[in-house]
């Protein structure tokens, strides 16, 4: 077959020499619609999570939403959408929106109910105001269930990006649908590790950024088990 | 709204869904062909191709996870296997078996969509396995009962509500991860979107993701029914989270 006959190396210097520019534009756009589509997302998430937190009736209709949102396929979550909002970028990012959103709601409602019931007596005692409350206590005291739903829906955003071929927007997605078009392996290899590369610095920036913002997580247990010592001792002295 | 009434159109049409010359053919090799143009041939070929790709994770992964289980070994494994597969894009694997020895269409597809039904039957397995309390393990070895039996006969039946979910996950996200079978010149209801793009007729577009969205929700109605019922009485409250 003329397949291979042909040299089609799958990983090849040579095609990120002549197509560097288009891998990279690829990425950007690939970076971009994540980051976008989680921002979104999470501004939507919260805000239903702690409504649903504040009132059982609404609860089930959000969980139930979120689900079914989840539930149908990104496929046909686009094909659903292309139609009114055209082939192109709104449409993979509202899709992606929506598929992010189960995860973000159901891991910061967890959070929020997984809240020492006497940590938030004790800031009532003190005249914490609900909004001060939910802000200084119930957020923090969340942010490890929240922080644990946002790696999985960005890892799995990295993913569905890809999905987004179907209405001609994919980012990396784009270059292995053309390699495979094209029978190019190197096309389809180099941009699907791109792919893996992103989500795994993306997850990693998240670790960072949140053991950044929850400094009582930071450090090696043996660390804090020697301050606990030391405060042991402090107390016996 | 045109869009809305083709898509009303193209659903009520009769041809649509029995095809325009019937709803199978024969291949040239004289396998069976299910018609590209019926909506009913092709929710049955998605249907076979996303029972094969279950069919396929569970006979690797079920016996796997009860014996890794079993002997509480390898969580961190199952882990590592669960998490690469959700970064690991099924459009990458698609295209990469596509232009590999594999080759275009159905098999590359089934085998992708095995990869990906494998990782939540594994850790479901395992979880339920290695989950189960480590009094009741002594108690049966106790009795004289050999290895496989406290497997096979006390591990396993308490694990059934963490594997029957594994399962549902895993078979729910499968027939959602088929569609993209249309994208690699396979069969299944993608087909009827792909189309629709290719020939801008987005009303069928519409229809396409609205069938495929419903046999997706009735699956999961279906799988959370049977998850249900084998699940023992008391062990249904709170349902089993399953990632």
């Amino acid at each position: 077959m003329y397949g291979r006959t042909v040299d089609n190396p799958w990983l090849s210097l040579d095609y990120l020499r002549r197509s560097g520019d288009e891998v990279w534009a690829h990425l950007v756009i690939h970076t971009s619609l994540t980051l976008q589509a989680m921002l979104i997302a999470v501004a939507i998430a919260l805000p239903l999570a702690m409504l649903a937190r504040r009132s059982r009736r609404l609860s089930g209709p959000i969980l139930g939403i979120t689900g079914v949102l989840y539930t149908v396929p990104s496929f046909a979550l686009f094909a659903l959408l292309a139609p009114f909002t055209g082939i192109g970028r709104t449409t993979v990012l509202i899709g992606l929106v929506a598929y992010a959103l189960l995860v973000l709601v159901r891991n910061t409602l967890v959070g929020l109910q997984g809240v020492d019931p006497d940590v938030v007596d004790a800031a009532r005692g003190l005249g914490y105001s609900p909004t001060r409350l939910l802000l200084t206590v119930e957020l923090p005291n969340a942010l490890p269930s929240i922080v644990a739903g946002l790696r999985i829906a960005t890892v799995s955003t990295v993913a569905l990006v890809t999905v987004g071929v179907v209405v001609g927007y994919g980012g990396l997605g784009q270059l292995m649908f053309r390699g495979m078009q094209s029978n190019y392996r190197a096309q389809i290899a180099t941009s699907s590790l791109l792919c893996l590369a992103l989500a795994l610095v993306l997850d990693l920036a998240i670790v960072a950024l949140a053991a950044w913002a929850m400094p009582w997580t930071r450090g090696s247990r043996a660390r804090r088990r020697r301050r606990g010592r030391a405060r042991v001792e402090e107390a016996a002295a | 709204m045109s869009t809305v009434s083709d898509a009303w159109d193209y659903l009520t049409d009769p041809e649509s869904w029995t095809g325009s010359h019937g709803m199978f053919g024969t291949n040239l090799d004289g396998s069976l062909r299910f018609q590209q143009d019926s909506i009913i041939a092709l929710t049955l070929e998605h249907l076979y191709m996303s029972i094969a790709a279950v069919g396929i994770a569970a006979a690797l992964a079920l016996p796997l996870g009860l014996w890794l289980g079993h002997v509480r070994r390898g969580g961190g494994v199952t882990t590592v296997i669960s998490n690469t597969s959700r970064a690991m894009p099924t459009l990458a694997l698609l295209t990469l078996f596509s232009a590999s020895a594999i080759g275009f269409g159905n098999r590359a597809v089934i085998i992708a969509a095995a990869i990906f039904a494998f990782p939540p039957i594994l850790t479901n397995t395992f979880t339920g396995m290695a989950g189960v309390d480590a009094d009741v393990r002594e108690a049966a070895f106790g009795q004289g009962m050999t290895r496989l039996q406290v497997a096979l006969r006390v591990e396993l039946p308490l694990a059934v509500p963490l594997i029957a979910a594994g399962m549902r996950t895993s078979t729910t996200q499968t027939v959602a991860t088929v569609p993209l079978a249309a994208l690699v010149a396979g069969g299944g209801l993608g087909v009827i979107i792909n189309t629709g793009v290719a020939t801008q007729r987005y009303g069928q577009v519409l229809a396409g993701g609205l069938l495929i969205a419903a046999l997706c929700l009735a699956i999961d109605q279906l799988l959370a029914r049977a998850q249900r019922a084998v699940t023992p009485r008391p062990l249904r409250t709170g349902a089993p989270v399953a990632a």
